[in-house]
């Protein structure tokens, strides 16, 4: 909503000085988002002539122009405008001046070797509207001031305000000057109500039909014969350019007058142009009208129209059509002023995506007492400068304003507000809002202005007072510092844990998009639902992720191609397995490439591998307090990984959920998107499948068990096909004896010489102590000879000789 | 006795020369060992006349100490020379590069949502979460935003069904709900997380991370909402003077509503939070709506409190002066490693939040 402190001060009797206005808006709620001076740089932009074009020697589409802008000689102007014709009256930028939408200043310049001094603007150009179709084409009344200043001298300067969706009636100065005042900034001036003295006969029939949800209640009219639409005169230019409007002929600019004054929108029809009377009713479907925006609207049923005996002639509280619009020739006027219910002008707009300065204010709803004040005040002005004859005012209504009153206990303002205000100052704020009350015993009876559909409890009454004294007043309630439950559960610990270990193994976080591309979501989908977004952004970022993979690859290789090589970055966060809220996982996932010790004076470089991202699994699920003693590891892994060289990892062998992959990246996949890396390998580890710890870490310190006896170290190198695991050799020794295997260490795998094809080597270090005694010979001669006959039993592996 | 002094001097003058450890050990075996000079002249010791020997005796034993004493400090002397030797050519050049190690960082937002967290808990909050994917109910209807109001406008929503019945959370403020209808007063929470709206251009970001927060309890007023939020930005800011401002504001699930801003200044195009003369806008918040607690079945004649929400992204950006949001979600990895924080930072109420 943009204002001037001129145009408040029609409203409001203040002393004040604009800089106390721009605090005290904000004070009452009303934000001020921008203070634009008018006045000294526009004074700059000239109503202007163009006199002559010739086509532009060496460009198309441009125009050389000759300019009067009321000095002696014409200016050259180059332009690129198709509208800009000879004796079209415009407004003209002189070098020097600061263009307000890009806020550029112009300077003298060859424009394909032509030298333009200045330029012709669009209304966009000048932030006058958002049409940046050609230039500003100005009617002929403009004729007389020819190098005038096109905006006027005001010295008031634009202020834009933000206003929340709750308050309509301050789309209205009005409504804002009622705010200011009461607040104490200023007095509220009272309007002079001037009605209309006529026994003109209305003579158009208007009805609203009484469909089942009709969206027009009240609907208010006046007939005015014999009008001469004109030129606004000055007064009423300079209004509108104040704020930012273009003047077009009076009838419009006085309806947006009053719009703008008092939050009261006007539609003005042709009379002559509507055949027989006016029906307010519901649209059938496929009925169509051209809008005022020149645009063909095909409507659905239920959509509150305006219309006559012929069809449709616009949609009620939204737009006009251009079947009865008025034009400057118009003889015959009817204005309308009346009541569109909110929620039925906001289901129309949105079906047809269709938002009009009318629309903002019917679906944020409209004082329904205002319908004759409107009519009143707008059809004198026409009387004033399009002469005519001014008919009574028809009212039709199929309901009757209900007046809203609330019960409200004083005592709730300190209750809420934690500060007191005396009764004198709440009644007094009251009453300057508008409110009229009464007192029953112990509360008070409160009637809401008609203005103020935002107010319907007690609490709203609660906001007014508190926001009218000033939040200022407010007194600071220092926090107690006593905590009663644990900040974080134990699967945020977890999380945290996690994000932090991951980090500390060298990989850098990264948080990307919830959401990624198809097509790289589906070489990690494996047999996942895909989510797709009605509404996405763009088209890649249209489904949900399956995996975080997605993301993380697409990042990579942007990161590759910036000449980065060797990386490790991971995110954690939600990856998402359906529609419906919860059906998600919280996922650490991340991503290697390249080469470990690339030229190093002192280390042999090697791909990253299989290996190092298995160690930063398990060493982290480790540190996060898992026994790794535990661990069943497989080879059963989704389609992403490379199949012979990924695992996936469960806590327990029985555990029935994955608690993490890790592995190659499917070369497909990276050929595919041409990664250019030596080596692609990643994780995920899935936090809602790892089993919360149950003991706290004072249990588990509680005990420490050590054995103070000898330990003796056995090397044992194995003969075994080589489709067998390794981890099967080590279950198969553990299970020998737990309380004697205190370690086993696998230290060589070997294929090739002296070993037959389709076996391998795999030689292991076995760690064995006692908690009770010093082993002797035959003790340790006795294990030995377990250890061999149970491995060669159990996996069929041979002990090498 | 002239034999004793004999080989004394003799002695004396061969550790004069160079000799190394196995010469030395050499000679310790030519005057102690089993027929060394030393042990030959003890064995004398019975053959001396009575009188005489206990003379022989004492003064025997004084030169053989002596003579220990000399071989056993030219021993260390020719050790302490090897191992100076050694060391002398185990010298290496030490400017040469370490072995390579990498360094993981952690987001800065993820470092903020720990700073924020653990400010609150210092005064009770306790963190809560909610699914990125929401119904409709939850993210506007039960926060008093139904149908065609004019509030959804401001959140460009994404949906997941035609019937717009599942939506991305444009807002945290649905965890409210759901904390809400999961347990009973007093409720005293924060819920970080991933928000989602239908915007991108360079101030918008189609996801950002906003902060919940909502205290409700019998008697809980605005008062303890400035306490609370006052506390929270001086805090966060590490700043003793700070300059704050609630202004009148509309939000559908909180009335009376607020917007706080903190005072700014620019110093050399950069802002610095704390007494300037301008207001930024970091949040909002209010008093929780009787309309949002009914739907949730707290009976607001009893209970009331606040609640507020604030983007962490830009609170980030404002600690850390970080100029663009888009940088948060665009994986750089020189942004990710200029930006991020070392994993063993760990903002904490008692080491404090940064360093």
């Amino acid at each position: 909503m943009k204002i001037t402190f001129d145009w408040l001060k029609d409203h409001l009797k203040t002393n004040l000085k604009e800089k106390n206005l721009l605090e005290q808006l904000t004070n009452v709620g009303l934000e001020v988002e921008g203070v634009q001076n008018l006045s000294s740089d526009k004074e700059l932009f000239k109503v202007a002539k163009i006199i002559k074009t010739i086509k532009h020697p060496n460009a198309d589409r441009l125009k050389v122009c000759d300019v009067d802008v009321g000095e002696k000689e014409f200016k050259k102007v180059v332009c690129g405008a198709v509208n800009a014709v000879e004796g079209l009256i415009t407004v003209y930028a002189p070098p020097g001046s600061i263009i307000p939408k890009t806020k550029t200043k112009l300077v003298v310049a060859k424009i394909r070797g032509v030298t333009s001094y200045g330029m012709l603007c669009s209304e966009s150009e000048l932030n006058l509207s958002d049409e940046s179709d050609g230039i500003i084409e100005l009617s002929s009344g403009y004729k007389k001031i020819i190098g005038k200043s096109y905006f006027s001298k005001s010295k008031s300067n634009l202020i834009d305000l933000s206003i929340t969706p709750n308050r309509p009636d301050c789309l209205g100065i009005r409504g804002i000057a009622r705010d200011l005042a009461a607040s104490g900034f200023g007095k509220l001036v009272d309007l002079k109500k001037k009605k209309i003295k006529s026994n003109n006969r209305h003579s158009l029939k208007v009805k609203i039909s009484k469909g089942k949800n009709q969206g027009c209640s009240i609907f208010g009219s006046c007939l005015i014969n014999d009008v001469k639409n004109t030129e606004s005169p000055q007064w009423l230019k300079d209004k509108l350019i104040s704020i930012g409007q273009k003047p077009i002929s009076a009838i419009v600019d006085i309806t947006n007058y009053v719009m703008f004054d008092l939050n009261r929108p006007l539609h003005a029809y042709d009379a002559d142009k509507i055949e027989k009377g006016i029906i307010v009713r519901n649209s059938k479907s496929g009925e169509k009208f051209t809008a005022l925006d020149n645009k063909d609207y095909k409507l659905e049923d239920g959509m509150c129209v305006i219309s006559d005996h012929k069809g449709v002639l616009g949609l009620g509280g939204i737009i006009g059509g251009t079947r009865s619009a008025t034009e400057l020739d118009t003889k015959n006027i009817l204005l309308e002023s009346a009541y569109f219910k909110p929620g039925s002008i906001r289901t129309t707009a949105k079906k047809l995506n269709l938002d009009t300065d009318a629309k903002f204010r019917f679906e944020r709803g409209i004082d329904p007492l205002s319908i004759e004040d409107g009519l009143n005040k707008a059809t004198i002005l026409i009387k004033e400068i399009c002469g005519g004859k001014i008919s009574k005012i028809d009212v039709q209504k199929i309901e009757t304003h209900k007046t809203k009153i609330i019960k409200f206990d004083i005592n709730l303002v300190e209750k809420v507000a934690g500060f007191k205000i005396s009764t004198k100052e709440i009644f007094k704020i009251l009453e300057n809002l508008g409110f009229k009350f009464k007192k029953k015993n112990n509360f008070f009876e409160l009637i809401v202005p008609s203005w103020r559909p935002d107010i319907t409890q007690e609490i709203d009454i609660v906001e007014e007072l508190v926001r009218i004294s000033g939040y200022d007043k407010i007194r600071i309630i220092d926090p107690i510092k006593k905590r009663k439950k644990s900040t974080l559960n134990k699967s945020q610990k977890l999380f945290h844990f996690l994000q932090r270990s991951i980090a500390s193994k060298g990989y850098l976080e990264a948080i990307t998009w919830s959401f990624t591309d198809s097509n790289y979501n589906n070489y990690f989908r494996d047999a996942k639902k895909e989510v797709k977004i009605v509404n996405p952004i763009s088209t890649e970022l249209d489904v949900l992720r399956n995996s975080i993979f997605s993301n993380l690859i697409i990042y990579m290789n942007k990161n590759l191609d910036r000449g980065f090589k060797d990386l490790s970055i991971y995110e954690i966060g939600p990856t998402f397995t359906g529609s419906k809220p919860g059906e998600q996982n919280t996922v650490v996932c991340g991503l290697s490439s390249g080469k470990k010790s690339r030229l190093s004076w002192i280390e042999k470089e090697r791909n990253v591998d299989v290996f190092d991202v298995k160690k930063d699994v398990v060493q982290t699920l480790i540190e996060a307090g898992y026994k790794s003693e535990e661990f069943f590891i497989d080879n059963k892994t989704p389609n992403y990984y490379h199949p012979g060289k990924s695992g996936r990892l469960f806590l327990k062998k029985d555990a029935d959920l994955v608690a993490a992959y890790f592995g190659e990246i499917h070369p497909n996949i990276t050929k595919k998107i041409d990664m250019k890396t030596e080596s692609l390998v990643g994780f995920e580890i899935f936090l809602d499948n790892l089993k919360l710890p149950v003991k706290t870490l004072n249990d588990q310190k509680n005990k420490f068990n050590v054995s103070d006896y000898q330990k003796s170290e056995r090397d044992f190198a194995f003969i075994i096909n080589k489709d067998v695991n390794a981890q099967d050799l080590i279950n198969a020794i553990a299970s020998v004896d737990k309380n004697l295997i205190s370690n086993i260490k696998v230290f060589d795998v070997y294929e090739g010489d002296n070993i037959p094809e389709n076996q391998k080597s795999i030689a292991i270090s076995v760690t064995i102590q006692s908690t009770e005694k010093t082993l002797n010979d035959n003790d340790l001669e006795s294990i030995n000879k377990l250890i061999i006959e149970t491995v060669e039993n159990k996996t069929g592996a041979k002990i090498r000789s | 006795m002239s034999d004793l002094k004999k080989i004394k001097d003799e002695l004396l003058l061969k550790l004069k020369s160079k000799l190394n450890l196995s010469e030395v050990n050499q000679m310790k075996s030519d005057l102690f060992g089993k027929n060394g000079l030393v042990s030959s002249q003890f064995k004398k010791i019975g053959t001396i006349a009575e009188t005489e020997r206990k003379k022989f005796a004492s003064e025997l034993n004084v030169i053989k100490d002596e003579l220990q004493d000399l071989i056993n400090l030219k021993i260390k002397e020719i050790e302490n020379e090897e191992i100076r030797e050694k060391l002398q050519k185990e010298k290496i050049d030490i400017t040469l590069p370490e072995r390579p190690f990498v360094r993981g960082k952690i987001h800065p937002v993820s470092q903020t949502i720990d700073e924020i967290s653990s400010i609150f808990s210092e005064i009770g909050f306790s963190v809560e979460e909610g699914p990125d994917v929401e119904s409709e109910y939850n993210n506007f209807t039960a926060l008093n935003t139904p149908e065609n109001h004019p509030a959804r406008d401001m959140h460009d929503t994404f949906y997941l069904d035609e019937k717009k019945e599942r939506l991305l959370r444009t807002h945290t403020s649905p965890v409210q709900i759901r904390t809400m209808l999961k347990d009973k007063p007093p409720f005293k929470i924060i819920a970080p997380g991933r928000t989602y709206r239908s915007d991108s251009d360079q101030t918008h970001a189609p996801m950002f991370h906003q902060v919940e927060g909502l205290h409700i309890d019998k008697d809980i007023n605005m008062g303890h909402l400035k306490g609370c939020l006052n506390y929270f930005i001086k805090e966060f800011f590490e700043l003793d003077k700070i300059k704050m401002r609630f202004r009148p504001s509309h939000f559908p699930f909180t009335e009376p509503s607020a917007e706080v801003d903190i005072g700014y200044e620019m110093k050399d195009g950069k802002i610095v939070i704390g007494e300037g003369n301008q207001w930024l806008e970091i949040l909002g918040c209010g008093m929780v709506h009787p309309n949002v607690l009914r739907n949730v079945k707290v009976d607001p004649i009893k209970f009331q409190g606040y609640a507020f929400g604030m983007g962490i992204d830009r609170l980030a950006m404002l600690k850390y002066g970080i100029n663009d949001l888009r940088a948060f979600f665009d994986c750089d990895y020189r942004w990710l490693n200029h930006f991020g924080f070392d994993p063993l930072d760990v903002p904490t109420n008692y080491r404090g939040l940064s360093r």
